[in-house]
């Protein structure tokens, strides 16, 4: 039960003078799993390296709970890591491996044995001891490497991309199994990963890191209902984007009025509105468009609008769309609880 | 291949290997063996006896060349492992001139130097030494220690040794459980070359020990000049010792499995 904080955090990479990380401020509640998102380049990497002890940081603070880890040696830091690939020492058994931080403390052999094969269990691995780490497959090996870093009931765990190597079959089961222990275990966990679909399918919550900083932090529906820019809306598969005037709790943009749910202060600002939430027919906020183009994409098929001349995007179920030819009008309507005026830049 | 074919392959090829030790041999247990004979006219063990005896030194000189061999593999290995891993790992300024010179002992003849090197060891008080003898030793040793180990170290993934870390292992234990059962099979095989390497040194010894240090080829050569061919069969026999001993055990070692060095001597 601790809680990972990051202060004014920043390195940047000898020679290169561009600062990788660049004073990011980030709280980890105790026991969450949390996902700390962002693009290659982001910065993600080299956080999670400083967190790990793996880089020194240049300014800032790195605490777990109260203890200040940033100047301790990564074994003395109580922050074990799982990394992308599963590193299992290949001289050892994988009992051997899971048991291998135990045996670097000192336990006494019959109690590292004991806990070893209960882990073994934990991660459905019963019987697979005695193996060697090449004799398992992929997902039996991350299973073995996630246990490894478990059985020491670290106070952070670290996870580097634990998906993004499996087969997609593979990867609600192990996706199940991480949410499964954290659970159970309570110990607070840093998910690093590029995917926001994995990011959004695994965490509590979502630290998205853009360009070395903190873009917005939250439970992962925030990300689509209240994406705290139009970056990060666009991350998370944003497309449309009106800029206006509200004046009295109407929204006023290229393709007219629109009615806001929640009170917004008069001024300029920028309007946003998922694919996904678009509504064909009668409702709130209805305007007549014009369908540009459609696009099967499988599960859902994508409507191209032009509205007052202004494009929009719709996703709507396949079914839904079936009769509609390019070139039709059609009256669609825009809920106003999903339409979400991005916060203005302070002046 | 055929296998009959094979099988005169493989006889042809011990048969190289073992023709010239079989005069050493026949040599080693003559008495009596001229010009026209095609065998000896008596078989005697008196160059044994004399070789293994106490009198003629050589098993002192045994012990000393093992000795000698020894210090300058565990030398070696001290310097080469770090620099190995300097070189096998990390791109720096000037690493191919450090490469350069760390190769250049092993190219140069060295009769070229060790008048140089002469000088230097005695004006370092180190000539006539045992000491100084491992330090020359240690020329030809190095770079074939360091290649090795750059070799290794180069498919070494470090990746390993940040995980260890980060499951609670200090730098030592990381070398000791991670790193070194990892670099193991490589690190063997360039000891054995050092060994080897060091246990034939002849003209390093000669000079830098200045006569007061009688390894084995020195005492080899000695009894070889003297014209006593039985006693020099006999010794040689027991010089070639530790060379066969080693080929027949790295077959089995050094082939060693580890995926965290990959494509290292592998058969």
């Amino acid at each position: 039960m601790t809680t990972l904080t990051l202060q004014a955090l920043e390195m940047s990479y000898p020679g290169t003078g561009v600062a990788a990380v660049k004073g990011l401020d980030l709280v980890v509640e105790s026991g969450t799993l949390t996902a700390l998102l962002g693009p290659s380049g982001s910065g993600k990497t080299t956080t999670m390296k400083l967190i790990a002890g793996l880089l020194r940081a240049d300014r800032g603070d790195i605490r777990l709970g109260e203890r200040s880890i940033r100047d301790l040696p990564p074994e003395r830091r109580g922050v074990a890591m799982v990394f992308q690939s599963p590193l299992l020492f290949p001289h050892l058994t994988v009992a051997g491996n899971i048991g291998f931080g135990l045996r670097m403390r000192g336990l006494a052999p019959d109690d590292i044995a004991h806990r070893v094969q209960s882990m073994l269990s934990r991660v459905r691995l019963d019987g697979f001891g005695p193996r060697r780490p090449a004799a398992l497959s992929g997902g039996q090996q991350q299973r073995a490497a996630l246990a490894r870093a478990l059985i020491l009931a670290p106070d952070l765990l670290l996870l580097d991309e634990p998906l993004s190597g499996l087969d997609p079959s593979l990867r609600d089961e192990m996706r199940g199994l991480i949410r499964e222990l954290q659970r159970e275990t309570g110990i607070t966990t840093l998910v690093v990963t590029h995917d926001q679909a994995e990011a959004v399918t695994l965490s509590d919550r979502i630290a998205l890191l853009l360009d070395g900083r903190l873009a917005q932090h939250g439970p992962p529906e925030d990300f689509y209902r209240r994406p705290a820019s139009g970056t990060v809306a666009r991350f998370f598969g944003g497309v449309n984007f009106l800029s206006g005037q509200v004046r009295a709790g109407v929204f006023h943009g290229p393709i007219g009025p629109l009615q806001l749910s929640e009170h917004v202060p008069d001024g300029d600002g920028t309007l946003t509105i998922r694919p996904e939430a678009l509504r064909l027919g009668p409702g709130p906020n209805a305007h007549m468009a014009k369908v540009a183009g459609l696009t099967f994409l499988g599960t859902q098929t994508r409507v191209d609008l032009l509205i007052a001349g202004t494009a929009l995007q719709m996703l709507a179920a396949p079914d839904q769309v079936a009769g509609l030819r390019a070139g039709a009008e059609i009256l669609v309507s825009l809920p106003p609880d999903a339409l979400w005026l991005l916060p203005r830049p302070p002046a | 291949m055929h296998p009959r074919l094979r099988l005169l392959a493989a006889l042809a090829l011990a048969g190289w290997l073992v023709l010239p030790f079989l005069p050493l041999a026949v040599w080693s247990v003559a008495h009596g063996w001229r010009f026209p004979d095609l065998w000896p006219r008596a078989l005697s063990g008196k160059a044994w006896g004399y070789a293994l005896s106490d009198t003629a030194g050589v098993l002192d000189s045994f012990a000393l060349t093992v000795f000698i061999a020894l210090s300058t593999t565990v030398l070696a290995a001290l310097v080469g492992i770090p620099a190995g891993r300097a070189l096998g790992l990390y791109r720096f300024r000037g690493k191919g001139l450090v490469t350069a010179l760390l190769l250049a002992p092993a190219i140069l003849p060295g009769l070229a130097i060790v008048f140089g090197l002469h000088g230097i060891f005695l004006r370092l008080g180190l000539v006539g030494t045992t000491g100084g003898v491992i330090l020359a030793h240690l020329i030809p040793v190095l770079p074939y220690m360091t290649l090795v180990m750059a070799a290794v170290f180069s498919a070494f993934d470090t990746g390993y040794e940040d995980q260890a870390r980060s499951l609670g292992a200090s730098p030592a234990q990381v070398f000791r459980h991670v790193t070194l059962p990892a670099i193991l099979p490589g690190l063997l095989a360039g000891a054995l070359f050092a060994f080897l390497i060091s246990w034939s040194q002849y003209l390093l010894t000669l000079a830098i020990g200045g006569g007061r240090v009688q390894t084995l080829p020195l005492v080899l050569y000695s009894f070889a000049a003297s014209g006593r061919n039985d006693i020099t069969g006999a010794i040689a026999l027991l010089y070639i010792l530790p060379g066969l001993l080693i080929l027949v055990v790295t077959s089995r070692w050094i082939t060693g499995r580890s995926a965290a060095v990959v494509g290292t001597l592998r058969p």
